[in-house]
């Protein structure tokens, strides 16, 4: 048996080797969290912006984020709240708490969430003059794969598609993973959300005929990912509709959010 | 001096820890979609291979038997962690790309490969030369395969358009299996391939020979 092998060296090599470790792995988690940190929250105002189609290359995200309100709206009235602080919230996370959030029934849970938050952040841009310029309203629902994050940007009218983007999602490579195409997100602005007060804003089978009279409400399916097609489809319905953002927009244009 | 030399070079083609030992594949698999995305994966695994080489030859008179596993695992593990950590910090689109493919890292056969067959033997110099090394052999596999399914997969290299594709009005139809993980398998086949044509010494003795056909025996 060697000198290295007794117990005592044994308990002594391994003890030590932690301590040294774990001073060097917590030394970098703590002296690089506020960079990550910082870096979090300046990709998700990009995402914001990008999917508003606010975004430009160049010039600097806080500068351009500053035209924009971060909001809390209670879902479950759809107006405006201050219950809960929109620096801290998350509300991914609140969606996983019974306590901050509301069970799907399976007909109701078109999207795949299983529960919805209470609170949802909802972002308001404004035009030079303080006027509502457009809304951006964060998304999620599931695809074929995974869930996909997103947000979709309507103009003050509640109506109106300005944008649509997702930030995360693991669909396809190149079939469902298409949801990342620019050529494709282009064909978002302008669709119509709403008929009749339903949700119709819907990605058609195939391409859009741009003669039928649906074609306002319709954008082209995804090819090779009728899956992920469906999905986007759904969160759409979902969220802008009654367990997600209608009864906040109607206020909203009526002035009483 | 040459052998030092020898210790940096014979991994890249000689003894490549992907090709002839045929260590951390999964990796190879998941990051070599996009040239820009390896690039920092291959940085961060000869980083992890050459400083964990590093420390375990420095403390490798001190480590007991008994334990010396688990005290190379908790040496990279840390230094997984603090690569991972900077990512996040300086490089944060790329490291969302790599998730959790940084951290898996940690279970890479090369780099344990690499400490418990080199570093617990020689001295701290050579054992960082060799982790330098080995992550260079890996990185040679892993940027081929990466700038033939990004070249046609989506047309691109690091980022920036070669193949016009038709999505985007252009003429190339990209070939979508290079993009799924399951390609690198055909690209590493190849690699291999090629290199032993020219390198007949890395072929391995077959384990069983074909017998002979031979005609059935009446009544058997």
């Amino acid at each position: 048996m060697s000198k290295n092998d007794g117990i005592r060296k044994t308990l002594l090599v391994a003890f030590s080797l932690c301590i040294v470790c774990s001073v060097v792995v917590s030394t970098a988690a703590v002296m690089l969290k506020p960079a990550q940190e910082a870096n979090k929250t300046l990709d998700r105002k990009r995402n914001i912006l990008a999917a508003a189609g606010m975004l430009e290359e160049g010039a600097s995200i806080e500068e351009q984020f500053a035209q924009i309100q971060t909001r809390v709206v209670d879902l479950r009235t759809g107006r405006f709240t201050d219950d809960v602080d929109p620096a801290s919230y998350e509300p991914v996370k609140a969606a996983k708490d019974p306590a901050r959030s509301m069970n799907l029934s399976q007909e109701a849970d078109i999207a795949g969430l299983g529960r919805r938050e209470d609170y949802a952040l909802v972002y308001l841009a404004e035009t030079a003059n303080g006027e509502l310029d457009k809304v951006i309203l964060p998304v999620r629902g599931y695809g074929l794969w995974s869930t996909l994050y997103g947000f979709i940007a309507l103009e003050a009218d509640g109506n109106t598609v300005a944008g649509l983007g997702f930030y995360e999602h693991g669909e396809t490579p190149g079939l469902g993973g298409e949801v990342d195409n620019p050529r494709w997100k282009a064909q978002w602005p302008g669709k119509q959300v709403y008929r009749d007060g339903e949700v119709e804003l819907a990605l058609a089978k195939g391409s859009v005929d741009s003669d039928s009279p649906d074609a306002r409400w319709r954008v082209d399916g995804l090819s090779g990912a009728t899956l992920t097609s469906r999905g986007v489809t759904q969160l759409v319905h979902f969220w802008l509709g009654e367990q997600g953002y209608a009864s906040f927009l109607t206020n909203l244009k009526a002035g009483e959010a | 001096m040459s052998t030092m030399k020898e210790t940096l070079v014979t991994p890249i083609f000689k003894n490549n820890p992907i090709a002839l030992q045929i260590l951390g594949i999964c990796s190879a698999l998941a990051v070599t979609s996009s040239l820009q995305v390896t690039v920092v994966m291959c940085i961060a695994l000869t980083l992890v291979t050459a400083f964990s080489n590093l420390f375990i030859s420095m403390i490798r008179a001190q480590i007991p038997g008994s334990i010396r596993i688990i005290v190379q695992m908790t040496i990279i593990a840390s230094l997984v962690i603090v690569v991972d950590q900077v990512l996040k910090a300086v490089a944060y689109e790329i490291s969302k790309q790599l998730s959790v493919f940084v951290g898996l890292i940690i279970t890479n056969c090369i780099v344990m490969g690499r400490a418990e067959a080199f570093a617990m033997k020689n001295p701290p110099m050579p054992s960082f030369i060799d982790g330098i090394g080995n992550g260079l052999g890996y990185s040679t596999v892993l940027l081929s395969v990466a700038f033939v399914r990004e070249l046609f997969g989506s047309g691109k290299l690091f980022g920036m358009e070669v193949l016009p594709l038709v999505t985007e009005g252009g003429w190339y139809n990209p070939n979508g299996l290079l993009l799924l993980p399951p390609s690198a398998f055909f690209l590493i086949g190849g690699f291999i391939w090629i290199l032993r044509s020219f390198d007949k010494k890395q072929v391995e003795a077959p384990d069983f020979r074909m017998a002979k056909h031979t005609a059935a025996e009446e009544g058997a």
